[in-house]
């Protein structure tokens, strides 16, 4: 067990490693294709007003000029052990782990980055709670009453839920319950209030983009609980354990579920550390100031630095998601050997 | 009054296709400490049957109609409820295939602890000292040890045992064992066969051993009775069925019977044609289609559903031909081609 976990901890490292790799290999390379020159990158870090002498010693300093392997040597190592940035007045020590500065602000991205975090975080894991509930529970239902109205009626609106985009479902929501119109239960969003500071009020800015999110989600898991309980309630040891005398509750839950439940949790893993990277559309629907919002203001404004600092960091969560579903696959599935 | 008695028990489910008529009429009767063997090709009705004594086919799509008596209590109109409780306490199944009836997640100690505790009321502690006695008692070596196994770690004929273990920790005074040997290899059938049997004599419940293989219900059962299209076609004493059978769908088992004292470059007979739709069961007697004999009946095989009467002293047969013609019949045509030539 020690040395799987070891292993996928390594795995992970060279994982990550290879994404760095490919997404500095874009970001330096394109702007490249696109005809940009070692001075016009460094013209962005020391503004329109510099003369061509001094953006080309800034250009040398920022190291533009050296061959790409050594470039990205130093933005791995910036990302590992922090960095320091000399552009002319001054060393500025940017600290680990340093994604560099932003062209448009000129602050560096991580602590930007980490700001965004906690609302991220709320949104993706606020949603998650409810779909999983919401959509487990669906399916559950409905596989049991199978061909019942119930049934039909869940599955047609989850054939809605899987098909709606976010940006139709989250601008009627807001049309809808957001203040000025009809129902009036909610902020129009933009707003986000850290949960240590006030709870409820965390809650209350946050719970149509959850529902709006989960929707989207309960959906899929709703169809798959639902196909995953019709196979295993069909298995035999669903008939030895109402043989024993269970009721059918618990036949239903200890046993019926607990053998539905490895699929799910394996798409539960991928599209939780997908969405813990930034949930695009939600965000900028309800103006959230979270990483999907951030990744989309960065790329609106080819701010390279922060692109790439919210790719990493995506990719960071979507390789720690695998790596904890695959630890818990062992502890789902007694069946699965580790080693 | 027996024990165990079913009274014209009629299991049917309806589908698209028609009415499927799995156990159409069937009645007996079982004491305590008695094995009953009931055999038949697949689809005769015989597992529809243990499971509607279970009581597991209610909430289903099943129309079940007749009596089953158990020590007194009817069950087919009972709540549900009331029949779960009895489920696993009073009665208990042993299933065909051990891997894929016991949950691949938990371990075979938790399953038999839970099939224990629902019962009664224990602490998990003693709950599962009574798993480590019962796995002992079945014969797993170091059962403190196998309690902690998943299923999938046990050897088949271990997965079996273990299988018996949960079935009997509730000490059931009925046991119903569904194929309990077919999905075994042979050194271990007779293993399990062995273990069931002193099991029974220890426990003195009634026993049900439903199979197609009559090599088994020669080892354990005290009575047989053979099914063919949801209806009891012979009913007797293992004696009577395996010496004095009357009925041609009986003879034909026999037959088709590998058995050590033949010779080896000895056909077996099978028998010809296949297993009747349930849905249209041929007029008559539902064997006459494959039955060798159905000529000799002057078309009363084709006409007439033959009634289970009795020949002799508890030896039920459902057939047309005359008793003496049946006797004529199996010690001159039937018996000597069995026997070792």
């Amino acid at each position: 067990m020690v040395t799987y976990i070891i292993r996928r901890l390594i795995w992970a490292i060279v994982m990550l490693t290879i994404v760095s790799i490919i997404t500095f290999g874009i970001f330096f390379l394109v702007p490249r294709l696109a005809g940009a020159t070692s001075e016009s990158l460094a013209a962005r870090y020391v503004g329109r007003t510099a003369s061509a002498e001094q953006v080309k010693i800034a250009a040398d300093k920022l190291g533009f000029n050296d061959p790409l392997i050594v470039q990205y040597g130093r933005f791995a190592k910036g990302i590992v052990a922090g960095a320091d940035y000399d552009y002319g007045p001054g060393v500025e020590r940017c600290p680990a782990p340093c994604f560099g500065y932003s062209f448009l602000t000129r602050l560096p991205v991580w602590p930007d980055l980490l700001d965004r975090l906690p609302v991220t975080l709320s949104l993706a894991i606020g949603a998650a709670v409810i779909w999983v509930l919401a959509g487990v529970a669906t399916g559950v239902l409905s596989a049991l009453r199978r061909g019942s109205l119930f049934d039909r009626a869940a599955m047609g609106v989850a054939l809605a839920g899987v098909s709606l985009p976010i940006f139709f479902t989250g601008i009627v929501s807001l049309v809808i319950f957001s203040y000025g119109h009809p129902f009036r239960i909610t902020a129009p969003g933009g707003s986000f209030t850290p949960f240590d500071e006030n709870p409820a009020m965390w809650a209350y800015n946050l719970i149509l983009p959850w529902i709006t999110l989960a929707f989207l989600y309960a959906a899929g898991y709703a169809r798959l609980t639902r196909a995953g309980m019709l196979e295993t309630m069909s298995e035999d040891y669903i008939r030895t354990a109402r043989a024993k005398g269970l009721n059918e509750r618990r036949v239903v839950v200890k046993h019926g579920l607990r053998g539905a439940l490895t699929p799910i949790l394996t798409i539960f893993g991928l599209d939780l550390g997908l969405l813990l990277g930034g949930a695009v559309l939600t965000e900028s629907t309800y103006s959230l100031p979270g990483m999907g919002k951030y990744a989309i203001d960065a790329i609106t404004n080819q701010d390279l630095p922060k692109v790439m600092g919210v790719t990493l960091v995506a990719a960071f969560f979507v390789v720690f998601a695998n790596l904890i579903v695959d630890l818990l696959y062992a502890v789902v599935d007694p069946r699965v050997r580790l080693g | 009054m027996s024990f165990l008695e079913l009274k014209d028990l009629r299991i049917h489910f309806p589908t698209d296709d028609g009415l499927v008529k799995s156990v159409d009429g069937l009645s007996f009767t079982l004491e305590r400490g008695r094995t009953l063997g009931i055999v038949g090709e697949s689809g005769s009705g015989k597992s529809v049957t243990s499971l509607g004594i279970l009581g597991l086919h209610k909430g289903g799509r099943a129309r079940i109609s007749g009596e089953i008596w158990l020590d007194g209590e009817e069950l087919v109109g009972a709540s549900q409820e009331h029949v779960r409780a009895l489920r696993g306490k009073k009665m208990a199944m042993i299933f065909q295939d051990p891997l894929s009836a016991m949950h691949p997640f938990y371990t075979v100690g938790e399953q038999i602890i839970e099939a224990y505790r629902i019962h009664n009321d224990v602490s998990k502690k003693v709950a599962r000292k009574h798993a480590i006695d019962m796995l002992g008692r079945v014969g797993i070596p170091q059962p403190e040890r196998r309690v902690d196994s998943y299923p999938h770690e046990f050897s088949g004929g271990m997965r079996q045992r273990a299988m018996i273990a949960m079935a009997l920790s509730c000490d059931p005074e009925l046991l119903i064992a569904d194929e309990p040997t077919t999905a075994l290899d042979v050194t271990v059938q007779a293993q399990i066969l062995d273990l069931m049997r002193d099991l029974q004599r220890d426990f003195n419940a009634a026993l049900i051993v439903i199979t197609h293989d009559l090599g088994v219900v020669a080892e354990l059962s005290d009575d047989i009775l053979v099914m063919y299209g949801g209806k009891c076609v012979e009913y007797g004493t293992s004696d009577d069925i395996f010496e004095r059978p009357e009925h041609p769908y009986t003879w034909g088992l026999l037959g088709s019977m590998p058995r050590l004292d033949r010779e080896p470059t000895e056909r077996l007979l099978p028998i010809k044609g296949s297993p009747p739709s349930l849905i249209n069961v041929p007029s008559g007697c539902a064997f006459h289609p494959r039955c060798a004999f159905e000529e000799r009946t002057a078309g009363r095989a084709k006409a007439e559903v033959p009634e289970l009467l009795e020949t002799e002293g508890g030896h039920l047969v459902r057939c047309h031909l005359p008793r003496e013609r049946r006797h004529a019949i199996w010690e001159n045509e039937i018996k000597p081609n069995l026997e070792a030539s």
